[in-house]
């Protein structure tokens, strides 16, 4: 298997947000700001790696009736070891993340990889997909932050880059401005991809 | 303990902080499970009694193992453990008791798991330090809020099949941009409570 193909499938043909849509819930909820969405992209991504990679060693373990409860348990370790590190050394952004670090376990993304490409392929490829849709996942996740945050603060990054007479729409920052710029950002997406298959 | 904080808690979860329109939890099952308002209407069912058993379990697991052993830090795995097995039971009885009601649930019972509505549900209940009736109340509220929001959302989608959508826009967009009207709809509820 082409390592290379398996790496970038993640970051735009097989986007986790953009063209599969899944774990939504944390892509919506903590874009506000751009650094809440590279520091939940960033724990996903971990977490995601160290399920994959233990996955895919125990896979010919798994009996196929309960691998759906086995991955859970794999993967809520790892949220649980994130958890603890941010809350460690990360506070300021534990408290900005609340309730869904330990809802990464939750995310589709994770189980979905696990289900279908950790269980039936080696470590070093689960390695090389893990990395792949995390980096499509985070680098999905920092866009829409980065839109959310210059409309809806003015800023990027929390440094200000909009002009004096800008009047920041704080909607954005909240639930609706999410699911608008988001699906805004999809349908550009889409329309990028569609010119690209058709020449 | 008034009944008015009793209200208040019910009234909230319902409209004020719906689960899905704006404590954005339990996007997934939104977005996937919306597009008849059938399916729609029982996977709001089976949600509600699952968050209902789930609020209850997992009460008694934090005060009376988590607590009294002092490793609350195992929260995450207990709580998705006890979510998982509740699911696959609710499965098992409904398979045996009313086999209809089985074959229309189909595939959409065991996606409850990953509903992070239910996980994000329990997690606040202990969050809030709810008592058991604020927390019955709470996961009650909860569920008719995902059912409403769902519900409302299908119905708009079945209609929407039938318009004339630019390419990009088809699916997934307009989905997110129609959600984005309703949860601009759900914030006239914010100075209720």
């Amino acid at each position: 298997m082409n390592m290379g193909k398996v790496f970038g499938r993640g970051i735009v043909l097989d986007n986790p947000i953009f063209v599969q849509a899944l774990g939504m819930c944390p892509t919506l909820a903590v874009t506000n700001t751009a650094i809440n969405g590279l520091g939940m992209g960033v724990a996903t991504t971990a977490v995601l790696l160290g399920s994959n990679l233990v996955i895919s060693l125990i896979r010919n373990v798994i009996p196929p009736k309960i691998r759906i409860p086995s991955f859970i348990v794999v993967i809520a370790t790892f949220v649980t070891m994130v958890g603890m590190l941010m809350k460690a050394y990360t506070p300021e952004l534990d408290q900005a993340l609340g309730i869904f670090i330990p809802l990464i376990v939750v995310n589709c993304l994770i189980l979905g990889r696990a289900e279908s490409f950790a269980s039936k392929n080696g470590a070093g490829a689960s390695i090389v997909d893990g990395l792949g849709m995390g980096v499509g996942f985070t680098l999905a996740l920092v866009v829409l932050g980065v839109v959310r945050e210059l409309i809806g603060f003015g800023s990027v990054f929390g440094m200000a880059v909009m002009p004096e007479a800008f009047e920041p729409m704080s909607i954005m920052t909240m639930a609706p401005g999410a699911f608008l710029a988001l699906g805004i950002l999809m349908a550009i997406f889409n329309k990028m991809v569609y010119s690209k298959s058709k020449s | 303990m008034s009944g008015s904080s009793i209200f208040i808690i019910l009234v909230s979860a319902i409209f004020v902080n719906n689960f899905v329109l704006s404590r954005f939890l339990g996007i997934c099952p939104f977005l996937g499970v919306s597009k008849q308002v059938e399916t729609a209407m029982g996977m709001g069912m089976a949600v509600t009694f699952v968050m209902a058993m789930a609020s209850i379990i997992t009460y008694v697991a934090q005060r009376f193992i988590l607590d009294k052993l002092r490793i609350e830090y195992m929260q995450t795995i207990v709580f998705i453990l006890v979510i998982a097995s509740l699911v696959q039971l609710v499965e098992m009885v409904i398979q045996k008791t009313s086999y209809s009601l089985y074959q229309s649930l189909g595939v959409y019972l065991p996606l409850i798991t990953t509903n992070c509505a239910v996980l994000g549900l329990t997690l606040l209940n202990i969050q809030n330090d709810y008592n058991l009736v604020e927390l019955i109340v709470h996961a009650i509220g909860a569920a008719i809020g995902f059912t409403l929001a769902i519900v409302l959302f299908a119905a708009i989608r079945e209609r929407m099949e039938l318009s004339d959508l630019p390419v990009a826009f088809k699916g997934f967009p307009i989905a997110l941009i129609t959600a984005s009207l309703m949860s601009l709809a759900f914030m006239g509820f914010m100075g209720l409570v």
